[in-house]
């Protein structure tokens, strides 16, 4: 096979369940060497279920699931020691230093501290927490315990790595500094798997990106198949005074290929949204704001479940 | 048991594994040993001091027959030993267990690499041992100082003493992978800890109490510990050695099983 066209994770009818509760039913997806691959979803979905699968500290419950072409009902061990685990929370140990966490990590994977010191040495740079090595885990900003978690997880070099929700909670810069230091590593011919709430981030770094819901994979391709697939190229954004609200729908009616009313706003989908507000001008409808802008993933998840991302 | 990683390496990769828990917990050592060692000398220090020679002294000296012809200090000194071992054993499997299982989520971390549930146990069941070992080292050689070992088989009061922590730690930390916050361990220590300090022998014999209760007694690892530690270091080891140190590798080997599969049920979900 060429490059990139090996599938380095394998689901199928991928089935988790906690004594009757559902969290993940029968889900399909492959993830190719080299790819980002996104888990796009609210909270609840499934998805920190189904990257514990993937990581094997889960056990699967039904369905079929390889991972580097091994099993991880059998073959737990050989599989972690290939893999790079980002949990959704932090847990770095609080009585070692930054450095020591590294240090510590490689021991677990039997890494010899020959290798594992210039590695970690490298690491801490490439997450610009060089000069934290000594420092304890507890005083740094939580983007910089994010970015050691990342060190860590790499520390073994693995083929493949598992990041759950790893921009949740962090300020816009923390956010951007991980974003370009995760793409970076794409670069480098990584395979990543990521999954997240936020849409910007999977627009940012996903190739390919399935959208789950309620336990169940509702949609699969790139951000912009997606986006092609269920949404236009252009929404405009209308907001109206209270009193015009009532049989506003029909005033409307015509000038998107599909309106959406939500509590605040309403979304006109259409493939030029300039042009669609000049109609809304045209039809004297009072506005108080108006906004065209591209169609996002968001867009599409609320086509597909009706509800938005982030509540 | 659930899924072995790899067979036909599993016994030389259960000891790699506990290897690199127990590192860990001595790479944290290094910063706080100084504490524990200043308080492995001081606790027995303070007990003889107080109670073998203060208490002691209001006691008929030359020895009763109860307490086998010897001096109060002499009975107490070595039965102090086991129960120490026994309450720091016993703290180390609380906590910081649970610390590492909930607070902190160190397990969570070590076992998305290849180490698995029996090496976090056995890692930290050989973390308890290391204490133990240094623990009744020190408290020996405070007994040396006052006089009490009767020869080099006292020597053996360290591996009776390790094993008496260790027959504590198994169980206990079966019980903290079962409990959700720390408010069962301030009963454990009330209801089971402290009251075998004062009743398996540490302070009088066994056999001053009433039969039912003796029966109780004789029932705990501490019992066996201390009449272990104690014929180890007054070198009067009785003749029952060997059932006593069966009892507690048995106690042992079965709370260590029962313990791997608690853990396993709380971190592996
Ligand atoms: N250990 C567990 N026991 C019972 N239910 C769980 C457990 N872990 C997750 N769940 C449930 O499974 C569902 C999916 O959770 P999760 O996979 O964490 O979703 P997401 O990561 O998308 O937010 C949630 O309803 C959650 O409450
Ligand atoms: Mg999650």
């Amino acid at each position: 096979m060429p490059p990139g066209e090996e599938i380095l994770v394998h689901a199928r009818d991928l089935t988790k369940r906690f004594s009757g509760f559902t969290a993940v039913d029968r889900v399909n997806f492959d993830v190719r060497t080299g790819e980002a691959f996104g888990f796009l979803g609210p909270n609840g979905a499934g998805k920190t279920s189904t990257m514990k699968m993937i990581a094997c500290s889960s056990p699967v419950t039904d369905g079929d699931l390889s991972v580097i072409g091994m099993d991880p009902r059998t073959q737990a061990a050989q599989i972690k020691a290939r893999l790079g685990v980002v949990p959704q929370t932090d847990n770095l140990d609080a009585e070692l230093t930054v450095l020591e966490n590294l240090l510590m990590y490689a021991r677990y994977f039997d890494i010899p501290m020959s290798v594992a010191r210039p590695r970690a040495a490298d690491l801490l740079a490439f997450m610009q927490l060089s000069e934290r090595a000594k420092d304890q885990v507890e005083p740094l900003s939580g983007g910089m315990k994010r970015r050691l978690t990342i060190a860590r997880a790499l520390i073994n070099e693995p083929e493949l790595l598992i990041l759950d929700e790893p921009t949740t909670g962090l300020d816009p810069q923390a956010r951007h500094l991980l974003w370009e230091r995760l793409y970076r590593l794409k670069q480098r011919g990584a395979t990543l798997i990521i999954t997240t709430h936020y849409m910007d981030e999977a627009e940012q770094l996903c190739d390919r990106l399935v959208v789950m819901d309620k336990a169940k994979i509702v949609a699969e391709g790139s951000p912009r198949e997606l986006i092609e697939r269920y949404s236009t190229r252009e929404v405009l954004e209308l907001r109206v005074p209270e009193a015009v609200r009532a049989g506003l729908m029909e005033r409307l009616d015509g000038l998107a290929e599909r309106i959406e009313e939500l509590p605040d706003r309403y979304l006109l989908y259409a493939a030029d949204g300039e042009q669609a507000l000049e109609q809304v001008h045209a039809r004297e409808i009072p506005t108080e704001s108006a906004l065209v802008r591209r169609a996002t993933l968001e867009d599409v998840f609320l086509r597909l479940t009706g509800r938005s991302l982030v509540e | 048991m659930a899924a072995i990683a790899v067979p036909n390496r599993r016994t030389s990769s259960a000891i790699a594994g506990a290897a690199r828990v127990l590192q860990r917990n001595l790479l944290v050592y290094r910063r706080t040993w100084r504490g524990s060692v200043f308080g492995s000398f001081l606790t027995p220090l303070l007990y003889l001091t107080a109670m073998g020679i203060g208490l002691g002294s209001l006691i008929a000296s030359g020895g009763s027959t109860v307490l086998g012809g010897v001096d109060y200090l002499h009975f107490l000194g070595p039965g102090i030993l086991a129960s120490s071992c026994m309450q720091t054993a016993s703290f180390e499997s609380t906590y910081p267990i649970m610390g590492k299982i909930s607070w902190r989520r160190n397990y969570e971390a070590i076992l998305a690499t290849p180490l698995q549930v029996h090496h976090l146990l056995i890692g930290e069941l050989s973390w308890i041992a290391f204490r133990m070992l240094s623990m009744s080292s020190a408290f020996l050689f405070v007994l040396t100082v006052f006089g009490i070992p009767r020869s080099p088989l006292a020597l053996l009061a360290i591996p009776a003493a390790m094993l008496t922590g260790l027959a504590f730690a198994a169980p206990i930390i079966a019980f903290a992978a079962t409990r959700h916050n720390d408010s069962g361990f301030a009963a454990l220590f009330r209801f089971v800890v402290n009251p075998l300090f004062l009743f398996s022998g540490t302070f009088f014999p066994v056999s001053q109490l009433p039969d039912a209760i003796e029966w109780v007694a004789a029932a705990t690892p501490l019992y066996h510990g201390v009449a272990l530690v104690r014929g180890a270091v007054l070198d009067t080891m009785p003749a029952t050695w060997p059932l006593h140190l069966a009892y507690l590798l048995v106690f042992l080997g079965v709370t260590a099983v029962i313990a791997e599969r608690l853990l396993r049920r709380r971190l592996v979900k």
